[in-house]
């Protein structure tokens, strides 16, 4: 399999993106918006002037005196609002890059029928799946997708994060994928990483950013809970934190000064009573919010999202408003250093959820 | 308080009926002053056919001119930032508020025979194609220019990526998506090319079957044969109310320019 290389500085308006990438299978970027990820797929494409060096295998594309034109790059980019020909049909749309492989694509993605409509008469489902196929018409060393699923609707989204999954394997491309959405970049790529202001934060895969945040900001965006807090005192392997809440919580995890405490809404319990148990981290508080997600619920208490089967949220009669308890082990936690700050981290080796 | 309202509408009613009719009225009079009849049968007169001629032919040149020089010109402004884009675009509106008769004299100073580039174009019909080339070419660039601007950079970038280098970029994706505000812009300068008068008399002169237009004849006939002018007025209201017709349809079709999807795209 081919490897996509990437080395570069891109100055922005506010800050200079610097990224160094190698992309073997499915990478995906994920950060907050204005974070430079869609600059990193033009620069890629060859649409954004950087410096730095850019290959595939050994064709350079730019680099060592060398800045190859978007379309002498074997890219098949897939832009957020899909970019369609409005003034195409979708045959002509998806023969625009390379007219051998239409009819195969068009079938391929379930287009067929579409052949001679306009774009503007399309559902967003089908327009990315055009969007898709025109790229892949070229054929493409490499697939750049910018916001695969953002466009869509809750419903459809559900659906092509599944196509796009089996179709990402099927080909065996290098992709790099950018995504605001941390659960997209984790059920669609092997590796993710989180981009902040043009910075690379961590590369990891999904399992490596949820059990070990390099940073609050990735701990963030894998939608873990996140405490602010300084540490109080080492004792006997666990470490107590004083929440800016005043409340004090322990982990097991060992570091100084601020941190971030970071638990996963699955490791916090809910209950109507003071569990008495000194392994354990409690937060009293009303309950804020109840949302369902799929087969179960999110709770908001306080400072905390718990992530509770149906039926437990059902036995405890859960509703906006209530006083609970919301718990979670010290060994649940991880401490990760307050941004600016150089506490020491030390990671205690833990399973992957 | 109600009468007032009463009479301020009133006044506005009657400000609003005599200003509709100022404007109507002399468009009316042409056809009104002399049967139809009349009118197309003073069309067959030798001034009439002589004008037509050197008109449609300097027209039809002049607008070649305007759409070869202008689109590139246009796409560039819009498609680049370079230093003294805006100096350019000045430049290029610059003859729409020139008084005509300095247009004309400014031609003369540059293409005369003691002109800047001494040619003996003046007064010949190649000066009547460049005085109109010259008055009517903004009415094309800036909505040339406004057009080009509304493509939605993506598709061009995505075109790009396609493996299209920026010709067939330009002449597959860019002026496709374009076309409706380059037909309409045209449509602007032909009209005006059609009317153009000052610049034309002075670089070009008033020679019958040479430099003498439909404007110029007009001008030249009144005092002789209104009827004969009238004829040629007539004929100049119609192709300008084609023309604004035309212009309206044009405008109001225009292509979807953007293709995204919509946050809240219909699903399959």
């Amino acid at each position: 399999m081919a490897t996509l290389s990437a080395d570069f500085r891109l100055p922005l308006r506010s800050f200079d993106l610097r990224l160094a990438l190698e992309v073997e299978r499915t990478v995906a970027l994920v950060g907050p918006s204005g974070a430079g990820k869609s600059s990193v797929l033009r620069t890629i494409a060859g649409l954004v002037r950087a410096n730095g060096r850019i290959a595939l295998d050994d064709e350079v594309w730019l680099g060592s005196g060398i800045d190859r034109r978007p379309d002498e790059r074997r890219v098949g980019l897939v832009f957020q609002e899909y970019a369609l020909f409005p003034h195409l049909s979708v045959r002509g749309n998806v023969g625009y890059g390379g007219k051998e492989r239409v009819d195969e694509l068009l079938e391929r993605f379930r287009i067929g029928h579409l052949a001679d409509a306009k774009p503007r008469e399309l559902s967003g489902g089908e327009r990315q799946r055009v969007a898709l196929a025109r790229a892949l018409a070229r054929d493409p060393g490499v697939l750049l997708l910018d916001e695969p699923l953002a466009a869509l609707d809750a419903h459809t989204k559900a659906a092509v994060r599944g196509e796009l999954q089996e179709l990402l394997i099927e080909l065996g491309l290098p992709t790099l994928m950018v995504t605001h959405d941390y659960e997209d970049a984790a059920a669609l790529a092997e590796i993710v990483g989180v981009l902040v202001d043009g910075e690379l934060r961590q590369l990891g895969t999904p399992r490596e950013l949820v059990s070990q945040p390099a940073d609050p900001f990735v701990a963030s965006f894998t939608g873990a809970n996140l405490l602010h807090g300084a540490v109080e005192l080492h004792d006997d392997g666990v470490t107590r934190v004083r929440l800016a809440s005043g409340e004090v919580v322990y982990s097991t995890d060992r570091a100084d000064g601020e941190v971030g405490v970071v638990v996963h809404p699955w490791d916090v319990s809910i209950g109507r009573v003071h569990a008495d148990d000194s392994a354990m981290n409690l937060v009293q508080g009303e309950v804020a919010s109840i949302a369902p997600v799929g087969n179960r619920v999110r709770v908001r208490v306080g400072p905390l999202t718990a992530e509770v089967t149906e039926s437990s949220a059902e036995r405890l009669e859960l509703a906006i408003g209530s006083r609970v308890y919301a718990s979670f082990k010290a060994t649940a936690t991880r401490l990760v250093p307050l941004g600016g700050q150089h506490a020491s981290v030390r990671s205690s080796p833990h399973p992957p959820s | 308080m109600k009468r007032r309202d009463l009479v301020v509408g009133v006044l506005a009613a009657v400000a609003a009926v005599v200003a509709l009719a100022f404007l109507v009225l002399p468009v009316a009079a042409i056809f009104l002053r002399v049967p139809p009849g009349q009118l197309v049968h003073q069309l067959s007169s030798g001034v009439v056919t002589d004008a037509l001629i050197v008109t449609a032919k300097t027209s039809l040149i002049a607008q070649a001119l305007v759409l070869l020089f202008g689109t590139p010109l246009a796409y560039l402004l819009a498609s680049r930032r370079f230093r003294g884009r805006a100096l350019a675009i000045t430049l290029v509106e610059l003859p729409l508020v020139l008084p005509p008769a300095v247009a004309g004299l400014g031609l003369l100073a540059a293409f005369g025979r003691v002109g800047l580039l001494s040619t003996s174009i003046a007064f010949t019909q190649a000066a009547v194609v460049l005085a109109v080339a010259f008055v009517s070419s903004p009415l094309y660039i800036l909505p040339a220019m406004a057009a080009f601007e509304a493509v939605d950079p993506d598709v061009v970038a995505a075109s790009r990526t396609l493996g299209a280098g920026p010709a067939k970029t330009f002449f597959r994706v860019v002026l496709p998506l374009a076309r409706g505000g380059l037909a309409g812009g045209e449509a602007l300068a032909f009209a005006r090319g059609l009317g153009e008068f000052g610049a034309t008399i002075m670089f070009a002169g008033s020679l019958q079957g040479v430099t003498q237009t439909l404007s110029l004849a007009i001008y030249e006939e009144f005092s002789v044969d209104f009827d004969t002018a009238l004829a040629m007025g007539a004929l100049l209201v119609v192709v300008s109310v084609v023309l604004l017709v035309f212009l309206k349809l044009v405008l109001s079709w225009q292509p979807s320019r953007r293709t995204s999807g919509s946050l809240f795209a219909r699903s399959t």
